[in-house]
């Protein structure tokens, strides 16, 4: 299946709070920030704690400000995220 | 984790636990879990993330090769990222006068092994892992790495598959060192991004 996303594409994680284990860091959630790179393909963590059979889908590099995560700060937060906690995003950064 | 892992926290115990009953169903050897824990571990060592950053130093065409395709470079010097049960993807970010790079796993402790060893406790600690996402200059500073504030720090957060590793800036005054002498000035918090080299 094709990757979603590309390096450049805005993107904004999900908000969702799962009961199970998941790889979507709390700090990094309903944050919008760019791809920067693909990072292989790998079967979701979330599935494969639950012990579901799980096919491989895109990781991706997504960098935030840390403005956008925090509320401050002038440095930059790079985090390794599955295609499933993305959606699209408006690229000048307000809410769809 | 293993026999030998230190502390007897609950944790221990249901590892222990865990350990044993896979033993007793014969999913896995006695002692199979311990051995292959020494088989992951066995050359993982700072020393080898310290010769890959003075090669990277010596041979721009190796640097641009190790920030392009980490894997293969590393493959280059004789090093590889497929000591566990999978090849790991490996990400090398160099540090320049302009932005500098630290590299943290805030959900657990992932940390690149085989290129430099086990990890020091304070990399666990959930004080880092919470702290340098958030406040980096400031976390660094405590580390004595006095940033410029033209000097922009980016956070590489471990958070799924990939492994990272920091190649620091070369220091001045270095010109007629060899690759080995070089080598010998990396250290482990460089390589992580907690010192400048």
């Amino acid at each position: 299946m094709a990757d979603r996303f590309a390096p450049g594409d805005t993107v904004r994680t999900s908000t969702t709070d799962p009961v199970w284990h998941t790889r979507l860091p709390r700090y990094a959630r309903g944050a919008v920030g760019r791809v920067v790179e693909v990072a292989g393909h790998h079967p979701l963590a979330d599935d494969r704690a639950r012990g579901l059979p799980g096919t491989t889908r895109a990781v991706y590099h997504v960098r935030f400000a840390a403005a956008d995560l925090f509320g401050d700060g002038d440095h930059a937060v790079t985090v390794e995220l599955w295609e499933d906690y993305l959606e699209p995003a408006d690229p000048s950064g307000g809410t769809p | 984790m293993s026999g030998n892992h230190h502390g007897s926290s609950a944790i221990s115990e249901r590892v222990r636990h865990v350990e044993a009953l896979l033993e007793a169903r014969g999913l896995v050897d006695e002692g199979e879990v311990d051995r292959r824990i020494d088989e992951f571990l066995a050359g993982g060592s700072p020393a080898n993330g310290a010769r890959i950053t003075a090669r990277a130093w010596v041979d721009p065409d190796f640097r641009d090769r190790l920030l392009a395709d980490a894997n293969a470079a590393i493959r280059e010097v004789g090093l590889s990222m497929a000591g566990g049960l999978q090849e790991q993807r490996l990400k090398v970010v160099a540090n320049t006068e302009d932005e500098h790079n630290v590299v943290v796993c805030t959900l657990c402790s992932c940390y690149p092994i085989a290129l430099l060893g086990p990890s020091p406790a304070w990399y666990k600690s959930e004080a880092y892992r919470s702290r340098v996402v958030r406040d980096p200059r400031g976390v660094l500073a405590e580390f004595g790495l006095e940033l410029p504030t033209t000097t922009r720090i980016s956070v590489w957060d471990a958070s799924a598959e990939s492994r990272y590793v920091v190649v620091p800036r070369r220091p001045e005054g270095t010109d007629g060192m060899s690759e080995e002498q070089l080598a010998g000035l990396v250290t482990r918090k460089g390589l992580i991004g907690t010192a400048a080299v």
